[in-house]
């Protein structure tokens, strides 16, 4: 069944806006319906085109007007939210995921036109300890479930899910379990993170991170709206970088924080409205999260088209972001320093050092701070 | 004429090399200002040849006799840097490898790998401690597969895994072709800090089926200690007496892969820190599983984490293959159960073997 009336939530944000902007691209899908609190940016409006935004709380009975009247066949549930700041506070978010999931649930399993149901949760669902395996496949326990916050909402909104999918089991149902997104544009807790100068990391750790292109995360929602792949998915990219690794591909200084003075400095950084990382996202940053993405591939059928580290790359050079330090610049004064040191040594010509060192300064042309000569 | 050029050229070369103290050129420095002189004794010799082949042409001679002079020059260039380029290289290579690192470009897997920094830093560091203080001699190298997966499956015991580490070096170091041998390691040591990080790094991860089967599966030589912290941790006076080979299921992860079990026996690594005592309270306290006594430790402080310097041996037997097996082998308890005790046989037996044919704890 190709979908011809689409229902997304959550349009205000990036994930939703886009797909519906593609949705409504395709002159084969009749109507696009957006949904959301908040109306979308206007950039966002603009390129939605025909579709057509609704101003209403999912969390209200009328959703459900909503999707009877207009006849909505595919619904597409990606207003999952982990910004407790944007949502405006922790229990507003709760609130929003969860009530907002139960509401919309409802109104699909009362509705005899809808025949679709796509759902975007988030890896987190996993949690994160040193005592679960280096990656997670859909079928993994978690050794330990999420505490509290957005990871606790998508555990519980896929439990609601899966009590709907046994209610209507006519409806198929695809769950997306994203990793953390990230890409040139992508307005993500991460992507905020790495934007950061000095990036506080958890001493003694090194998370693996692994990351999913916005585009391809979008390409992904597209897929399970136009085909019927129903089941669970892990949804992210290929490889893994380290977090001390894409700090430094990103140009930024660590900064390494004892780890009882973390949540501390994630308070810190959520007031000062630097990065909004909730206490669970934080843990994140000790032991990291891998998924197995054999099921995205072989049963869903989507090769993702960047790596973590292409997407990571894409990431800074589109935000343009500059090196804080000019690492380049210290290795090239070490070495020339050390060739000099080499060359002062009895016995050596003192000829190929001069030669050498002022062709290594003068091709620094990176306009970041000047270091001390 | 042409020949003496070149005994020329040589001999200057070496007399450039000389103040290098380059390894073979020591009996020559006195040679070579004879030889020296003989470069400025033969050109006017050459010139007499040439004048009596072609004739008048003195351009020619004045020519060929100038190039004889800067001849001694020139190799002076190629040939000196050489030995000074050893270092640079040196330098280079160390400055390539920070560049690296601090750029970013190297590439981990999703365990969380890192080959370069493996390579370049973890390996160095346990190298003296392999060859200078344990004197680790390998036996049965041959019964590593060269490439492929396969399960090594070794006794534990020295209260810190400094075993471990040293099998990780020598499947490096001693086998024909290096392999990265992954460990798979207790989650103690992935939830603490520092070690945890580095830990993963190096390749190792957490010992259970689906990281071990996912290992074994991609063609990685899998190490596993199952005798666990029974093993690590067992007093001096058990020294080289297997305790429980855990719950069989590393043999279920080669059962379902079909890998072959390469029973490997260490001997040496009792003695290193030899534990006569526990402090069980202090260690519960820190949310370990033991707290050594040691002759040394804690009472020298600091100098009682210094290992004894015993002889170690490690010997890899011969593989036990479990691809002849029927499909569903590894969910049959009892065939699990033999098979591990056959390996655990295996080990005990050649940890006598190697242990009759030892004088000396620390001499070998």
């Amino acid at each position: 069944m190709a979908p011809s009336v689409v229902l997304v939530t959550g349009v205000a944000g990036q994930l939703g806006g886009e797909l519906a902007a593609r949705l409504a691209a395709d002159p084969a899908i009749e109507r696009v319906l957006g949904v959301d609190t908040t109306p979308p940016s206007r950039d966002m409006r603009r390129r939605m085109g025909r579709a057509e935004f609704v101003r209403v709380d999912i969390r209200n009975p009328l959703i459900g007007k909503v999707i009877s009247t207009a006849k909505v066949d595919t619904v597409v549930h990606a207003s999952l939210s982990g910004h407790p700041s944007a949502a405006g506070g922790r229990s507003m978010m709760m609130e929003m995921n969860v009530i907002g999931t139960m509401q919309l649930l409802a109104a699909c399993q009362k509705s005899d036109t809808v025949g679709r149901l796509v759902v975007r949760s988030t890896t987190s669902v996993y949690g994160a300890s040193p005592r679960d395996p280096a990656t997670f496949t859909e079928t993994t326990e978690p050794k330990a479930l999420p505490p509290g916050g957005y990871a606790k909402d998508a555990v519980e909104i896929e439990g609601y899910v899966r009590s709907f999918s046994r209610r209507r089991p006519d409806i198929p149902v695809t769950t997306l379990r994203f990793v953390n997104l990230i890409g040139p544009r992508a307005d993500t807790a991460f992507a905020h993170y790495f934007s950061l100068p000095v990036v506080p990391v958890v001493l003694g750790y090194d998370a693996r991170v692994q990351l999913l292109h916005a585009e391809d995360a979008v390409a992904v929602l597209e897929r399970a709206t136009r085909e019927e792949l129903p089941g669970v998915f892990n949804v992210g990219a290929d490889g893994v970088l380290m977090l001390s690794q894409a700090v430094r591909r990103a140009g930024r200084v660590t900064l390494p924080i004892p780890e009882p003075l973390v949540p501390w400095v994630g308070r810190i950084t959520r007031r000062a409205r630097l990065v909004d990382f909730s206490p669970e996202q934080m843990r994140l940053l000790n032991y990291g999260r891998v998924v197995d993405t054999t099921k995205l591939k072989t049963e869903f059928g989507f090769e993702p088209r960047w790596t973590t580290a292409q997407a990571f790359d894409d990431f800074v050079a589109g935000r343009a972001l500059r090196p804080m330090l000019d690492t380049d610049r210290y290795v090239d004064v070490a070495e020339s320093l050390a060739l000099r040191a080499l060359h002062a040594l009895p016995g050596q010509g003192a000829a190929p050092p001069a030669e050498r060192e002022p062709a290594a300064i003068e091709t620094r042309n990176t306009p970041a701070l000047t270091p001390v000569r | 004429m042409r020949m003496t050029d070149v005994t020329e050229r040589n001999g200057m070369g070496d007399a450039e090399v000389i103040p290098l103290r380059g390894a073979g050129g020591r009996p020559r420095p006195r040679p070579t200002p004879r030889r020296r002189g003989v470069v400025g004794a033969q050109p006017p010799g050459e010139p007499a040849g040439g004048t009596g082949a072609s004739g008048t042409d003195g351009g020619i001679v004045d020519e060929q006799g100038a190039p004889g002079g800067e001849v001694a020059t020139i190799p002076a260039g190629p040939l000196a840097p050489s030995q000074p380029s050893e270092l640079e290289a040196a330098v280079s290579e160390v400055v390539d490898f920070l560049r690296r690192r601090l750029a970013g470009r190297y590439s981990v897997d999703e365990f969380g790998f890192d080959p370069d920094l493996n390579e370049n830093v973890i390996l160095p560091v346990l190298r003296p401690l392999y060859e200078r203080w344990f004197r680790v001699e390998t036996i049965g190298v041959e019964n590593v597969p060269a490439h492929g997966g396969a399960l090594l499956v070794a006794n534990h015991s020295g209260t810190l895994p400094l075993d471990a580490l040293m099998t990780v070096v020598a499947t490096h170091d001693d086998l024909p072709t290096p392999r990265n041998l992954r460990m798979l390691a207790a989650d103690l040591v992935f939830g603490m800090p520092g070690f945890g990080a580095v830990a993963r790094k190096a390749g190792h991860t957490l010992a259970c089926n689906p990281d071990a089967e996912k290992l074994l599966g991609s063609g990685e030589l899998v190490g596993v200690w199952p005798e666990g912290f029974k093993g690590i941790g067992k007093a001096y006076a058990d020294r080289y007496k297997l305790q429980r080979f855990g719950r069989g299921g590393f043999v279920s992860a080669a059962l379902r892969t079909g890998v072959p079990i390469i029973p490997c026996s260490i001997v040496g690594a009792e003695e290193i820190y030899p534990k006569i005592g526990d402090l069980g309270p202090i260690a519960r306290l820190l949310g370990v599983p033991y707290f050594p006594i040691t002759p040394t430790w804690p009472l020298l402080g600091p100098l009682g984490l210094v290992p004894l310097p015993s002889k170690w041996y490690i010997e890899f037997g011969e593989p036990i293959r479990t691809d002849e097996f029927e499909p569903g082998a590894a969910d049959d308890p009892m065939l699990v159960f033999n098979l591990t005790d056959q390996v655990r046989e295996n080990i005990q037996q050649t940890l006598y073997r190697l242990l009759s044919g030892r004088r000396n704890a620390f001499l070998g």
